[in-house]
């Protein structure tokens, strides 16, 4: 037997034959997702120079429309998802020392607070349907300023950024339920993890979206009286 | 193995710091700084930003390729805001022949 042949009977998650040590294939796991990661920053960066366009041409409508969004909740949702980050860090962490039971209590928890998180924007979506601040609706009409053109355009960005968001959060739910089940299936040790690591990257990503999005939608100069 | 694990008490401090600066650019969003409101919230969203990325995300521990490549990416992302914003900036700057 030549020493190649050896060397596929022993190749293991961890250490994939084309790799010279589980570290070098670690760092490649590492590097690639922070590539796809990258992708994404420039995907939301659109979104983002379009709001910076706007927001610059309609300062007073962008403040009116988004003093009308819901503060207190925006902030609450915002904790939620903080959480869900830390619940996170914590799977990766239990992964790192091999500790499976600790997994899984982590992922669950980090996929309640995606949950909820999820539920409370259904329910502000729901909101803006009931006030008539979705744009497309026949009756779309926002309070406080004559202008409604640029008022449709702070609630398009607004639907579009936060559907983007909760999108990318409905897939992250996913991935959270594929890694419960495959820790289950004594997938992960503490020499291979690198499914939980880099979905932990992906969940912390989508996670600082959102830290910008809080901000730049909720809380344009909320002092203006109204 | 280098495998850095970082305490519970280190991740514990991140969330709390993060939950304090929620709250603190929610009740800034109230008192009248003028232009200076997007500054603030702006640099308060990039402290949590780098909060998550070094502690949550371990860059600290990244490889120097990793890095350079999360740099690069937001360097690229400033480029594409920047030179948007010195188009639609600046078109009212000068008159156009015809316009």
């Amino acid at each position: 037997m030549s020493s190649e042949a050896h060397a596929h009977a022993e190749e293991t998650l961890a250490l994939r034959e084309q790799f010279d040590t589980a570290e070098q294939q670690k760092d490649a796991s590492t590097l690639g997702m922070w590539i796809f990661l990258i992708t994404e920053i420039m995907f939301f960066g659109g979104m983002f120079a379009a709001y910076t366009i706007y927001r610059s041409a309609y300062p007073t409508v962008f403040a009116v429309a988004s003093s009308s969004l819901n503060v207190t909740i925006g902030a609450i949702n915002t904790c939620v998802l903080l959480l869900s980050s830390f619940t996170m860090v914590m799977a990766v962490r239990a992964g790192q020392m091999g500790k499976r039971n600790m997994i899984i209590i982590f992922l669950i928890l980090t996929l309640i607070f995606g949950c909820i998180f999820l539920g409370v924007k259904a329910y502000e979506w729901n909101e803006k349907y009931v006030e008539h601040h979705m744009p497309g609706q026949a009756a779309f009409h926002l309070e406080g300023t004559p202008l409604q053109g640029p008022a449709k355009i702070f609630f398009s960005l607004y639907f579009a950024m936060t559907g983007l968001h909760a999108l990318h959060m409905v897939v992250g739910v996913g991935i959270l339920l594929t890694l419960i089940v495959q820790t289950r299936a004594k997938k992960f040790s503490a020499e291979y993890f690198t499914p939980i690591d880099i979905s932990g990257l992906y969940w912390h990503f989508v996670d600082v979206i959102w830290i910008f999005l809080f901000p730049l939608l909720y809380l344009i100069d909320r002092h203006l009286p109204k | 193995m280098t495998e850095h694990i970082d305490s519970v008490k280190t991740y514990a401090l991140v969330l709390i710091a993060l939950l304090g600066l929620t709250v603190a650019t929610t009740l800034v969003a109230f008192v009248d700084l003028g232009n200076f409101s997007v500054v603030v919230a702006l640099a308060i969203a990039v402290t949590k930003m780098l909060l998550v990325a070094l502690f949550f995300m371990h860059v600290r521990y990244s490889t120097r390729l990793t890095k350079l490549v999360i740099f690069g990416g937001l360097m690229w992302l400033a480029i594409l805001l920047l030179l948007t914003l010195t188009d639609f900036l600046t078109r009212g700057w000068m008159g156009v022949p015809g316009k």
